[in-house]
């Protein structure tokens, strides 16, 4: 039986592993390739690292970066942060990365993922979406509007009108292999993943959901597992600040019947 | 020396790194003597079959020939399914025919692609699972899998609702679905095994 993934994330700013709440306030969190080293070392399934620089200066450092990891760490990692161009996923890609994820490049222009699926297969394009849940007034919605969330892009400082439901089932459609789903009102809170968020997209995508922002206690990655229906849980802030271990959060998940790689 | 195929595909060099790692001296080349030299050959891939297929171009046919006269051959992922005869994947293109079978999509009613640890049950008489026990994790990312209708061919499998073919070995031809080079120990494992398999050729 396919295991539920834990995914630590290690958000990259001038070759340092930063951590913020709700995309601000960062705070140093090391070496990013001490850390995936010792995350590998503690048993993740993979990592992710986000360039959250995305300038042409951090493009080059990202580069080296993979090469580094690629040297250290033999789980697969993703790479994303400010990814444009099928030149930029060839690169990344040859340097080491198992997949790359991509954000507002795909909200501009779906052609990207077409373009790269078709070229370096499916398996290794991941959609990153960025979401907000859409205003609402006196708790609920709009008249006649279901709860919804909308796509934020460039770093979620953009709103778009654009629904996150609907998007993730067109970027599967266009050949988007796994969505990396981050709500901004949960991110660095530890308070919970938006299990509404990710159960309303995993209903909708027939591709892997990995739940992300939020995580800050071991029922937490339970929930997102078996109530939003996440295929893997991504976490930042309890691994990097606080004491709970990768194999902590494995050995909780298998007492409760979730499937790991223990 | 182990040569991994350079045919402009992605992660060519993270096979090379878990060689390098092993302290195995291994090489990425596209140079037909030096694939006619190399003691063991890999073919890596992640790429859509078809591109694969394109951008192999005429390598395909040496590989062929050098696997055929006994020299050790690990295909992974796509490269795995390279060995087998046909791919359905974005329509039909030709494999290297070394076993038989064809690439087939994944069954619906299942999340695709196939992506993450699933386990693997060894099959004791394979030579890449030497030392590894009865069964162990390896990491997949797949939407396409090899119906294997070889009677001579081994084959180790994987559950994902049904019995996946994740390894297989016909004489000096092996390959695997999942990626040995991000499995991590064990997948390190498998990279070793399959040097002591080149080896032995050697001697």
């Amino acid at each position: 039986m396919l295991t539920k993934r834990i995914i630590p994330c290690l958000d990259v700013k001038d070759g340092r592993v930063v951590k913020g709440v709700k995309f601000l306030n960062l705070r140093d969190a090391g070496d990013p390739v001490e850390l995936g080293k010792r995350y590998s070392d503690e048993g993740a399934d993979e990592l992710v690292f986000l360039d959250i620089t995305a300038t042409i200066r951090s493009r080059k450092t990202i580069v080296e970066l993979v090469e580094r990891v690629a040297e250290n760490v033999f789980i697969p990692f993703t790479v994303g942060g400010g990814i444009q161009t099928i030149e930029q996923i060839d690169e990344l890609l040859r340097s080491g990365a198992e997949k790359v994820s991509i954000n507002t490049a795909a909200v501009q222009n779906t052609d990207i993922i077409v373009k790269a699926a078709g070229r370096f297969g499916n398996q290794c394009i991941v959609l990153a979406i960025d979401a907000r849940r859409s205003q609402v007034k006196n708790g609920h919605p709009p008249r006649g509007e279901a709860a919804g969330w909308q796509v934020c892009v460039k770093a979620g400082t953009e709103p778009t009108d654009i629904d996150v439901v609907k998007w993730a089932v067109e970027a599967e459609k266009s050949g988007a292999g796994e969505i990396l789903l981050t709500s901004m009102d949960a991110d660095g809170t530890q308070a919970g993943y938006d299990n509404e968020l990710n159960k309303a997209v995993s209903d909708a995508v027939n591709i892997p959901v990995i739940a992300s922002g939020g995580a800050g206690r071991l029922e937490h990655l339970y929930d997102a597992i078996v109530k939003g229906g996440a295929d893997a849980v991504l976490m930042a802030s309890i691994t990097h600040f606080e004491t709970i271990s990768i194999r902590q959060m494995k050995e909780y998940l298998a007492g409760r019947q979730v499937p790991v790689n223990l | 020396m182990i040569v991994v195929i350079d045919y402009n595909v992605g992660n060519v060099r993270s096979v090379c790194k878990a060689f390098g790692y092993l302290g195995c001296e291994v090489r990425l080349s596209s140079r037909p003597d030096e694939i006619e030299a190399a003691e063991g050959l890999v073919l890596p891939g992640v790429a859509a079959f078809g591109y694969a297929v394109g951008v192999l171009g005429g390598l395909a046919e040496l590989i062929k020939e050098v696997a055929l006269a006994g020299k050790p051959l690990l295909g992974i992922c796509v490269g795995h399914q390279l060995l087998f005869e046909k791919s359905f994947e974005h329509g039909e293109h030709r494999g290297l025919s070394l076993i038989k079978g064809d690439v087939v999509r994944l069954p619906a009613g299942r999340v695709i692609p196939h992506m993450g640890w699933n386990k693997v049950v060894m099959p004791e008489s394979m030579d890449l699972f030497a030392g590894l026990g009865m069964e162990k994790h390896f990491y997949f990312a797949h939407s396409y899998y090899t119906d294997v209708k070889d009677s001579s061919a081994e084959v180790a499998y994987t559950d994902y609702g049904f019995e996946l073919p994740a390894s297989i070995q016909k004489g000096n031809i092996y390959g695997t679905q999942f990626h040995p080079e991000k499995s991590g120990n064990a997948g390190l494992q498998v990279l070793r095994n399959f040097v002591s398999v080149c080896e032995k050729g050697k001697r």
